[in-house]
């Protein structure tokens, strides 16, 4: 078990509802962004003069802007249907966690200045005003939250905490009072391209890298091609593909499913990035900005397509925003949806049998499928309610022989999430990723036991940083979580089709 | 004209034009906010049509609330089901000649009216039994509990206790209508009733009572998933779309 300097949540048979333990997170805060941080998106260096009243106006602002906010505030009844559907809360027991209380943060402070009933009895009503321990309160729990929406998914009224902490994070933003991890690493977005902050020479000679490994390992010439003007495809995907493992496993999948299809495609250095993190501190400002490199980059190369690669919030920000952030798309080939994801153009191929698949190579495995938050509440694949779901599963048992999903209640729409996401995969907040990550490796474990799972796959590249960092928190291996196309990967067969 | 008939006249006409004008304003807010970005909570319907059958599966079935808890459900559906039932009945106080479904309805009502009162007991038992949701519960969670159970007690009291002179009752609702004043009978639970009623009539627009309207604005229930075929631009983000790099 790796070390640590508080308790691993122990894994029993099943998911356990915590009893109260309030206060039980109150200790942990991600880094505080610093000018340097700060400045180059926009946003104030420090906490500025009288913000107070500028996250109350920052509040108004907002709530002229996002209906989603304005009725989430003012629908809640508090009836407790999300109170037992938060990863962290079961993780934690830290009552802040559940999402309702989480969201009564920026609720109470709303009641205070916008309701008649808060001015008139704040008592009553649980308004309070913005103040240092309101703040003190926002950034700890609001960065304790994954924007994962579970808890949208059982609300009578839909109402969407993701929605919430955004706002919460934009005020907190534009007050001065930012969190480093996010902020920093929207600045190299801007600045150097991407979010690991790889500059244009060191990928390509990763990408030449790969080229010679997948050579030496099969004897093809599988190309990994960058800036290549009148490529058909542009593919758009983490930067953890270029570098880290296993994620560059994956990066290998799409390049041979696209070399096995006589694809052309190619890489963009001005968008070597599919995540687009301003989501997370809910900037609209941002978000568009970092979407439109992503249309000037196919603009340049003069591609057909757009296909991102495996990364769960990115392919949120691509499949549900893309189109209003940066389009309309009319430049490219109307015969294909914009963006679409690699799942989807692999499944295409496997479906009219232009890929030959080896799945023995693939023996080794039994393999279970962990649904990304984003991917399976915020976004869709194909054509029909719940692709981003059948989709990946099916691509998967093309390529593998033993397949077992966890229990119904954790994967789907209701999946949880891995524990990192949304802007927490900093080291700062190691002790919330572990026992946020709790009820997911409390299913695997099941599956584990019950049905001899040994690997996880996932499409998104924080699950994967997130799991391999984690699993070894619950004793399994941290090389159990694989990407879909590593294992489409291993099983594609090159060369001449028979 | 007795001073209680003149108050209860004027109290109900206060509290309709606050209830109507206060629903009316926060419907108008909703309506004119816009929604950005397409935000439907997934797997969602791929229509505009699909998403309204969406929303109307939680409005009448309380679908999501169904996958969160069955006891919530159970008891809120009870709660809001007798509530409909009564508050059909009631149609008959405000109309003359009765329509004929509030006559289907009538046998039904008294028994709305005990089903009404034991849900609500039953979620107010969660919200002290249950440690997590007293935790989230504020002052105003159980007041507004009180409120509907002191409505509900009241109006049963009336009908089986101490009946009032329900044909008095009647002529005073249709006289406000007609601003032709009748006497309203000076019966206790009457006037408890009443009064409860026209408070929860003022505090609806000001509280979570607003989960009624805000269900049919949600956008994560209400949009389809159509963001690849359509774009969905906001009026104030319309501009950003000139300050993109060529």
């Amino acid at each position: 078990m790796a070390k640590s300097d508080f308790e691993v949540p122990e894994l029993t048979k099943s998911i356990e509802l915590p009893s109260l333990k309030p206060g039980a997170m109150a200790h942990l805060k991600s880094f505080v962004a610093q000018p340097a941080h700060q400045e180059p998106l926009g946003f104030p260096g420090e906490l500025v003069d009288n913000w107070e009243q500028k996250a109350v106006d920052k509040l108004r602002e907002l709530l002229g802007k996002f209906r989603s906010l304005q009725v989430y505030l003012d629908a809640c009844v508090r009836c407790g249907a999300c109170t037992d559907k938060c990863h962290y809360f079961l993780g934690t027991g830290d009552p802040m966690n559940m999402p309702v209380a989480r969201q009564d943060l920026l609720r109470s402070v709303y009641r205070k200045y916008f309701t008649p009933a808060g001015k008139i009895a704040p008592t009553l009503v649980g308004a309070k005003p913005m103040n240092k321990q309101m703040l003190d309160d926002w950034y700890t729990y609001f960065h304790q939250c994954s924007q994962c929406r579970r808890c949208s998914v059982f609300c009578p009224y839909g109402i969407d905490t993701a929605e919430i902490s955004m706002a919460a994070r934009e005020i907190m933003d534009h007050i001065g009072h930012g969190q480093k991890y996010t902020n920093e690493i929207i600045g190299k977005v801007h600045k150097i391209g991407n979010n690991l902050g790889l500059p244009g020479p060191a990928l390509a000679s990763t990408l030449e890298g790969l080229e010679e490994d997948v050579l030496e390992e099969t004897g093809a010439d599988v190309k990994f091609p960058i800036d290549v003007e009148g490529a058909d495809i542009l593919l758009v995907t983490p930067s953890a593909d270029f570098f880290a493992e296993p994620h560059t496993q994956s990066l290998i999948g799409y390049a041979k499913v696209f070399h096995q299809a006589g694809m052309s495609w190619t890489l963009s250095t001005h968008a070597t990035e599919a995540a687009n993190f301003a989501m997370f501190i809910g900037s609209y400002d941002q978000m568009h900005k970092i979407a439109n490199r992503i249309r000037k980059a196919a603009r340049d190369l003069g591609v057909k397509r757009i296909v991102f690669g495996e990364c769960g919030h990115a392919w949120r920000v691509a499949y549900s925003f893309l189109n209003t952030l940066a389009g309309p798309w009319d430049f490219l080939d109307p015969k294909y949806p914009v963006p679409q994801h690699i799942c989807e153009v692999t499944y295409d191929l496997i479906k009219r049998g232009a890929l030959t698949l080896d799945k023995s190579a693939n023996d080794h495995m039994t393999l279970t499928y962990h649904d990304s938050c984003n991917v399976a509440r915020g976004s869709r694949m194909g054509d029909m309610p719940g692709g981003q779901m059948m989709i990946p599963r099916e691509v998967i048992k093309a390529v593998c022989g033993k397949y077992v999903d966890m229990d119904p209640n954790t994967i789907g729409e209701k999946t949880f999430c891995c524990g990192g996401g949304g802007g927490l995969l900093t080291d700062d907040l190691m002790e919330l990723r572990v026992k946020g990550a709790m009820p997911r490796m409390q299913a695997l474990n099941a599956v584990k036991e019950s049905e001899g799972v040994t690997h996880m796959a996932s499409i998104c590249a924080i699950c994967k940083a997130q799991f391999t960092k984690i699993l070894p928190y619950y004793e399994f291996d941290m090389e159990a979580v694989v990407g879909v196309h590593q294992l489409v990967s291993n099983a594609i067969v090159l060369g001449t089709k028979e | 004209m007795s001073t209680l008939t003149v108050v209860f006249a004027l109290l109900f006409y206060v509290a309709t034009v606050i209830l109507v004008g206060g629903l009316a304003f926060k419907i108008a807010q909703y309506w004119k906010t816009p929604a950005p970005l397409k935000i439907p909570t997934t797997p969602a319907p791929l229509t505009q049509g699909g998403a309204a059958l969406r929303v109307m599966r939680e409005v009448l079935l309380f679908e999501s609330l169904f996958n969160s808890n069955k006891w919530i459900w159970l008891l809120g559906a009870l709660f809001h089901a007798s509530l409909a039932l009564v508050v059909m009945r009631h149609l008959r106080y405000f109309q003359e000649p009765v329509w004929f479904w509030v006559h289907l309805v009538q046998p039904f009502g008294a028994y709305g009216g005990f089903a009404m009162v034991v849900g609500l007991f039953g979620l107010w038992y969660r919200r002290i039994g249950i440690e997590r949701i007293r935790y989230i519960s504020n002052p105003s969670d159980h007041l507004m509990l009180l409120l509907l159970v002191g409505i509900g007690f009241s109006g049963l009291m009336m009908r089986f206790v101490a009946r009032t002179d329900i044909i008095s009752v009647k002529a005073f609702f249709l006289g406000l209508m007609r601003f032709d004043w009748r006497p309203l009978p000076d019966d206790p639970f009457l006037i408890i009733h009443l009064t409860l009623v026209a408070l929860l009539m003022v505090v609806f627009p000001f509280s979570k009572l607003l989960h009624a309207p805000g269900v049919f604005f949600s956008p994560t229930r209400n949009q389809a998933d159509d963001a690849r075929e359509r774009r969905h631009v906001a009026p104030w983000a319309a501009s950003k779309d000139a300050e993109r790099p060529a």
